[in-house]
């Protein structure tokens, strides 16, 4: 008993713990370099061995021969295949994903309009999560099987099963068009379009820096019911990983000791048990997150939002490959730098792993 | 899965309907001169007009850009002069003068000249873009166009074709898109490496037209800035801003609020259900788009005209229309959609599987055959399909319906590799040779086939009727030439490979105080100007 105790953890110096985080460091970007090349490879072939061809998304249906061949060759799909990955792989690493064809813009300037759209709609969906998620499972646990848990049991099912849509349509009908608490499907009503220039590209943050609170009403009123659809989802997942793993936590023994010690139970939900449960579920938070970011098609397609899950399934469906390409390498990307993010985090929280 | 979703979504409109219904007033309002509209406009790929070649995209285009000709809609789409205030036929149908209007001027202030006409039209047959074949089946090449299309001063343009073609046909073809005259200053002015201006024109107008583009956003919105200058006079609205709303029931939602004025892609049910409402009105309009089942007869099969004209008595027209695509199709059976010249409106086979199975038992098929067919996963399509597949149970004919995406039947479609495809044909400009060429010419039935019409897809090989369909274009009479149209379409009808069953007709719900807003036989038609809001 008394060896545990008199054997302290042995201090590393100021050179040792930044050697550490350079090893780590250099580890996680190889892992994000091979695998954002796989990612690369994969959805390329992917998208040239769908049975879809690509030149009908630039010429439609009843383009004469001359024009589909003209076009063909523009979008270098005469060239063998090795060779058009080759090209696509150096044009990425030069930053150049090409031009989308539907929107005829560059799918850089595309991403950079549609990305912050998703990423408003999504932070907000995580933070509602969050905030009513975490809460929810704590008190679930400590009531476990009581009725609080069963209230906590309910709301997570509900969140799970209800098909987004439906809960998207009934959002819309009840606060917009019932109630008028909240504005429509889009992201700004009509009078407050283009009025406000994009710096961040999030209505919300942009209205505010300039100041127009007319406009950032009006923007908050639109962003806040999707993001409240997504929030739902958020918090039943949430809710139920933080439950699970309070309840693996309020068995411990350092629970008991810390009972015994006569501690208030608030303290040791709140601050002892809750602080250990907290290391797993940055993870789930982070996959939440994640989740949200790759943009959630039946949530952007019902409330109008210029998303980019939206953006992708409509190239996607229209064989728009370059823009296609682009969209899921940037998925990809956040999702890496979410995920190492959320390594950092969890080494942060976790003496242990210091 | 489907059944369940559409069990909810219908439980909770009947649900709150009742509660809504009395709430839905004048709450919202959109701002007093301009008009919002809510459409779907994803399948935009260009404002040029000498690319833009989509139903979105060339009702955009109509509304920016001035041509020559103009059909007018209250006289039967008759032809008449726009830009062009009179024009002369040299008697060999091969020289076309035209005078142009004095004194019309572009958004950017720069008069309209003959010249203008002149770089407008070699720009599009250069670039030669999906539509660019409207102008260039004249005989308009990139060398040639400039020796070809002349202005012999500023207000006078000359153009020689190449053919003695029938002058409804080619004054029918100027009417379309890809005929705009563009300000050729400010056109050149953004031209980059050689592209004609191409790029800049994607998302931005350089027309006399009624409005120009104020800002457009692919998939998002665009807004259009009224002309106060226009030739025509001043459009009734200041402004039209048209968003892109995917989902039907949002689009319900937005009207019914009134934070929309007109909502473009209300589905049967969601028309039901605004019909209703004291606040919205409903227009209708005849589209050109034609709804058929194109039956390859590669199929040995297809190959056998009984069988084709047995499935035509196997369609139960009438259940289909009252039952699935009520008030946004109608019945029709021939190839020239109503209101073309020369389009008859016979419909002669009716749901009868007695007379299909005796069709069949005389092809030496009695019990039937099993086939497939390649069904884009949309709405009716889907519902369409459904339908045909019971019906055709009935004489033994097991159908297995593929699910597809729009771009992947169609790829399969053109590769000819399809047993049936279900799909809808567009017209590309207001002249019945344009679904005429397509359903009735089939010049090389070979692989390497430089045409590749519908009749060439579904391997119909017809050197006859190509010919007669070939020599109705070159007909000076018009009314000899729609009488041939006529007798062509019965023949078609019979003998085809192509279950033509709907004509599409196309509903816009509106706000009671929106007026003046109608819905033309094509997207060129759409007209923006007259709606005003009082």
């Amino acid at each position: 008993m008394t060896s545990v105790v008199e054997s302290p953890v042995r201090r590393r110096s100021w050179g040792e713990t930044a050697g550490r985080w350079a090893k780590i460091a250099s580890r996680e970007l190889s892992t994000v370099a091979i695998t954002i090349f796989g990612l690369l490879l994969i959805t390329f072939f992917i998208a040239r061995v769908i049975p879809i061809d690509p030149v009908l998304a630039v010429v439609g249906d009843n383009a004469r021969p001359e024009t589909y061949e003209a076009a063909r060759i523009e979008l270098g799909l005469d060239k063998p295949l090795w060779q058009q990955f080759a090209v696509y792989v150096g044009k990425v690493f030069t930053g150049d994903l090409g031009r989308s064809v539907l929107t005829s813009n560059t799918v850089v300037d595309d991403i950079k309009r549609v990305f912050p759209a998703t990423l408003e709609l999504a932070t907000l969906g995580t933070l509602i999560g969050c905030l009513l998620g975490i809460p929810l499972g704590v008190v679930a646990a400590v009531y476990q099987g009581r009725w609080p848990d069963q209230v906590a049991r309910v709301i997570g099912l509900f969140g799970y099963s209800i098909p987004v849509f439906w809960l998207g349509l009934m959002g819309l009908l009840l606060f917009y068009a019932k109630l008028g608490w909240v504005g429509g499907p889009g992201r700004a009503g009509v009078a407050f379009q283009d009025l406000i220039t994009p710096i961040t590209g999030i209505l919300v943050i942009d209205a505010a820096i300039e100041g127009d609170w007319e406009a950032f009403r009006d923007a908050w009123s639109h962003l806040i019911l999707p993001s409240a659809v997504l929030g739902i989802l958020s918090v039943a997942y949430i809710s139920r990983m933080t439950r699970s793993f309070m309840i693996t936590e309020l068995q411990q023994q350092y629970v008991i000791a810390a009972r015994v010690k006569g501690l208030s139970e608030f303290r040791v939900v709140w601050r002892h048990a809750m602080h250990n449960a907290f290391v797993p579920l940055v993870t789930v938070i982070a996959v939440s997150y994640m989740h949200l970011l790759e943009g959630s098609v039946l949530t952007e397609t019902i409330f109008a939002w210029p998303g980019l899950g939206r953006y992708l399934t409509h190239s996607l469906l229209n064989a728009d490959m370059n823009a296609v390409l682009g969209g899921t390498l940037v998925i990809g990307a956040v999702f890496i730098a979410v995920n190492l993010l959320s390594d950092i985090l969890g080494r942060l929280v976790d003496p242990r792993t210091r | 899965m489907r059944q369940v979703a559409k069990l909810m979504m219908a439980s909770a409109f009947t649900a709150l309907l009742a509660t809504t219904a009395h709430t839905t007033g004048a709450l919202a309002q959109t701002p007093k001169d301009t008009v919002v509209m809510a459409k779907q406009i994803d399948d935009i790929i260009s404002l040029d007009p000498a690319e833009a070649f989509e139903f979105s995209g060339v009702e955009v285009v109509t509304n920016l850009y001035d041509k020559l000709m103009g059909v007018d809609l209250a006289k039967n789409n008759e032809l008449v002069p726009e830009l062009a205030q009179s024009w002369t036929v040299s008697p060999d149908n091969l020289t076309y003068t035209f005078k142009l209007r004095p004194g019309v001027k572009f958004h950017s202030g720069n008069p309209l000249t003959a010249a203008d006409v002149v770089y407008s039209f070699q720009r599009a047959v250069t670039l030669n873009k999906s539509p660019g074949f409207i102008l260039a089946q004249f005989g308009f090449t990139k060398d040639n166009v400039t020796d070809k299309v002349k202005a012999t001063d500023d207000g006078t343009v000359v153009i020689t074709v190449s053919k003695p073609f029938a002058p409804t046909f080619f004054l029918n073809c100027l009417t379309s898109g890809v005929a705009s005259i563009v300000d050729t200053k400010l056109v050149k002015a953004n031209e980059k490496d050689g592209d004609w201006g191409n790029g800049w024109l994607k998302q931005n107008s350089a027309g006399s037209g009624a409005y120009k583009v104020r800002a457009y956003r692919p998939n998002e919105q665009y807004a259009l800035d009224a002309n106060e200058a226009w030739y025509k006079g001043a459009p009734k609205n200041k402004r039209i801003v048209v968003r892109h709303v995917a989902e039907p029931a949002s689009q319900r939602l937005l009207l019914e609020k009134g934070d929309i004025d007109i909502a473009r892609n209300l589905s049967k049910d969601q028309l039901a259900a605004v019909k209703t409402n004291k606040d919205v009105d409903i227009v209708q309009g005849d589209k050109g788009y034609i709804l058929y089942l194109g039956l390859n007869t590669k199929n040995p099969n297809f190959a056998k005209p009984e069988v084709r004209e047995a499935l035509k008595y196997l369609v139960d027209y009438a259940s289909i229309e009252r039952n699935i695509v009520e008030g946004t199709y109608k019945a029709h059976q021939s190839f020239l959609p109503k209101g073309f010249l020369g389009a008859i409106d016979d419909k002669p086979y009716t749901f009868n599987p007695a007379k299909a199975k005796e069709l069949l038992a005389k092809a030496g098929l009695p019990n039937g055959f099993s086939v497939t067919m390649d069904v884009r996963s949309v709405s009716p399509i889907t519902d369409i399909a459904q339908a045909i597949q019971a019906n055709w149970a009935q004489a033994g004919i097991k159908l297995e319906l593929l699910p597809g995406d729009g771009k992947q039947t169609l790829t399969k479609y053109r590769a000819r590799t399809h047993d049936i495809y279900i799909g809808q044909w567009g017209p590309d400009y207001l002249d019945p040779h344009t679904n005429a060429e397509t359903f009735a010419i089939n010049e090389n039935n070979g692989e390497d086939a430089k045409s590749k019409t519908l009749a060439w897809r579904n391997a119909w090989d017809i050197p006859e009727m190509t010919k007669t369909t070939q020599a109705n274009v070159l007909e000076t009479d018009a009314a000899k030439r729609a009488a041939v149209y006529g007798t062509l379409q019965r023949e078609h009808q019979k003998v085809s490979p192509f279950v033509i069953m709907f004509q599409q007709v196309e509903v816009s719900a509106d706000r009671k105080n929106v007026k003046g807003w109608a819905i033309g036989p094509s997207s060129d038609t759409n007209f923006y100007a007259p709606i005003s809001k009082n």
